[in-house]
């Protein structure tokens, strides 16, 4: 058996370094990172990225900054696993490897001059704000962006504090609700479900990026099919195992789908009769 | 120069010009009817006529482990590897040539497995015809694998005292011009080849009680079926189909690291459907946790993803995973279960 270096490896990572650590919750982190080579990120919101750390392993990330940023991108990591505990001890100036970005995001061409309304539980917001940031430094090319978001409790809640900046904004509607309030929590009480009654929507105009675990999208969907919004202007992105990242490893398949190439964002519409997808 | 012959008497020579400039790999007899692929020196080695190997010869294009980056921390240096191995591969059946040929076709598919597709140039394939029937497993008649569709570079089929040659590549007629051995095949062997072929259809076949071109719609119709309830009680989730199937290559990614940290190499490991944790996600949830729905993902990428995707079915017909079944779950009875179960449904909205 011979060994050769192969220089168009799939496999190769391009070097990174991690900028900026921020502890978001008990359970995630914040890192911001800068590819060594100086280029950007060439990505689009809801597409994810393999993190690896030589020695330790890989592991599926979504990229949670919009791509008007260009100097850096930025990854929540939920403390999980092997590799997502090596990756909470990380610190500015360590370096780890990116491979990707992979997958297809959400459709930017579509949404543009179209109503949103991004729906969030949990963790989906981590995905969803790279869409935020997005549409609100595009803010023009939109029509009305309504944001429902909702977690287990308070404390869960990521990004508190750009929550509160966008509460302000005239030209964005957020609610959020949590399903379990403490003494200082003012907002809604409930499933994220029953936000959705209270909102008025143009299902003609109106584009759904929902992102969440999955038990939530059955009951979401159920909520936004009573609004009359067609499968093809709902999107969802699914969670699996993703390994390779390249369509071939077959942790993450669904059906006849790769979530990690023919996703992790699809229409409601391309899950119909896919048995396994919902 | 299509077909060419050689005499049974200059076969070891052949093979010791093979040996001469490359590793040779032929089916070897294990004994009890058991055969693997492995490397020979000598023609005698190789059994002519085997029943499938135990693994077939996606062995050698896509290892069961393989190295595919290298990394050393202390120069923070990484590096994709390839690993392979210039070879003849001698006596590979029509089953798992069509195996090779599904394998190629997914691991082009973009992004493509640049490991696979360049391990697989180094590969000289020889194909050798099965004249008999192997056992009751084999499906390959039904899956249009019976007689060789190509995917070869040189073609044997046994015809008693000779075999003849199909020259399929131009790397085939090299080597065929090479050798010195083969002569042109006159109308007499070609008759004979023509009378085996007639001969093969007679006895090859249909094993199952549908026809190939329904396949796609019975598995996809048979979602719900009370056949996977039953594959469910009976499943061990060994992993045994999926390791011996001559189109499964899945696989998973591992680190192997040196005992003070700082080099080693990462790594591509066979993985299978079959096992619990093979659609698990890091929130713990489980998308295929029953044994019964890890069957079914199995059944239905062989006859309908497969089919969707690429317009083709990715069973070969080989019979491994019926053979190496240690809970006996048969392929063919799989598809005739499912087959009688339709019909019966049909009958019914027919007369209701």
């Amino acid at each position: 058996m011979k060994k050769v270096q192969l220089v168009e490896s799939p496999y190769i990572i391009r070097k990174a370094q991690v900028v900026r650590v921020r502890q978001l919750t008990e359970m995630e982190k914040f890192f911001e990172i800068t590819l060594k080579d100086g280029r950007p990120l060439d990505f689009e919101p809801g597409q994810f990225v393999v993190v690896t750390l030589p020695g330790i392993g890989e592991a599926p990330i979504s990229i949670c900054s919009s791509p008007t940023k260009r100097r850096s991108f930025d990854l929540v990591v939920r403390r999980v696993g092997s590799v997502t505990d090596a990756l909470h001890k990380l610190e500015a100036g360590d370096k780890i490897g990116i491979r990707g970005p992979f997958g297809k995001g959400f459709p930017l061409l579509k949404l543009e001059g179209n109503d949103l309304l991004i729906i969030g539980g949990g963790l989906g917001l981590v995905p969803l704000r790279s869409m935020i940031h997005f549409v609100l430094d595009n803010r023009r090319n939109y029509g009305s962006v309504t944001i429902l978001l909702g977690c287990k409790t308070p404390k869960d809640l990521l990004f508190a504090d750009e929550l509160q900046t966008w509460s302000k904004r005239v030209d964005v509607n957020l609610s959020c609700t949590v399903d379990r309030g403490d003494p200082e929590w003012k907002g809604h009480l409930g499933l994220i479900t029953s936000l959705i009654p209270k909102i008025s929507i143009d299902p003609e105009r109106i584009y759904a990026l929902v992102v969440g675990p999955p038990v939530m999208y059955k009951f979401v969907i159920i909520e936004l099919k009573k609004k009359n919004i067609p499968e093809e202007r709902i999107y969802l992105s699914l969670e699996r195992q993703m390994r390779c990242g390249l369509g071939k490893c077959g942790h993450c398949q669904i059906g006849v789908l790769y979530c990690c190439q023919d996703g992790p964002v699809f229409s409601l519409a391309a899950l119909k009769n896919n048995h396994e997808a919902l | 120069m299509q077909y060419v012959a050689i005499g049974k008497e200059r076969f070891s020579q052949f093979i010791e010009i093979l040996a001469h400039s490359k590793p040779v790999y032929a089916p070897v007899s294990k004994g009890f009817d058991n055969y693997v692929f492995e490397r020979v020196s000598s023609a005698d080695k190789i059994a002519l006529q085997y029943i499938p190997t135990i693994l077939p010869p996606k062995k050698y294009f896509l290892p069961p482990r393989e190295t595919i980056i290298n990394f050393d921390l202390k120069r923070n240096c990484y590096e994709g590897v390839l690993e392979f191995e210039s070879m003849y591969l001698f006596g590979v059946h029509t089953c798992d040539l069509a195996g090779i040929q599904y394998l190629d076709i997914v691991l082009s598919d973009k992004p493509k497995d640049i490991n696979y597709i360049s391990r697989k140039g180094k590969i000289f394939i020889i194909g050798l015809e099965c004249n008999q029937y192997c056992d009751e497993y084999a499906s390959c008649a039904l899956m249009n694998n019976h007689l060789p569709n190509g995917g070869y570079d040189l073609f044997f089929t046994d015809l008693g005292d000779a075999f003849i040659v199909h020259v399929h590549t131009e790397r085939g007629e090299s080597l065929v011009k090479k050798t010195g051995l083969f002569s042109e095949a006159g109308a007499a062997i070609l008759k004979k080849l023509e009378a085996l072929r007639e001969q093969k259809k007679r006895i090859f076949s249909n094993e199952v009680n549908i026809r190939r071109d329904k396949l796609a719609g019975l598995f996809e119709s048979g979602y719900n079926s009370p056949v996977w309830n039953d594959l469910d009680r009976r499943c061990v989730a060994c992993g045994n189909c999926t390791n011996v199937c001559p189109t499964c290559y899945c696989f998973d990614i591992l680190e192997d690291i040196s005992f003070d940290g700082t080099e080693g190499s990462r790594i591509r490991m066979w993985d299978s459907c079959q096992n619990e944790g093979f659609a698990k996600i890091a929130s713990g949830e489980n998308f295929r946790k029953a044994r019964g729905d890890r069957q079914r993902h199995r059944y239905r990428r062989k006859f309908l993803y497969s089919f969707q995707k690429y317009g083709r079915y990715s069973c070969t017909g080989c019979g491994r995973c019926t053979r190496s079944c240690m809970a006996k779950i048969s392929l063919k009875e799989t598809i005739n279960a499912l087959a009688s179960e339709q019909e019966e449904k049909n009958e019914k909205s027919a007369t209701g």
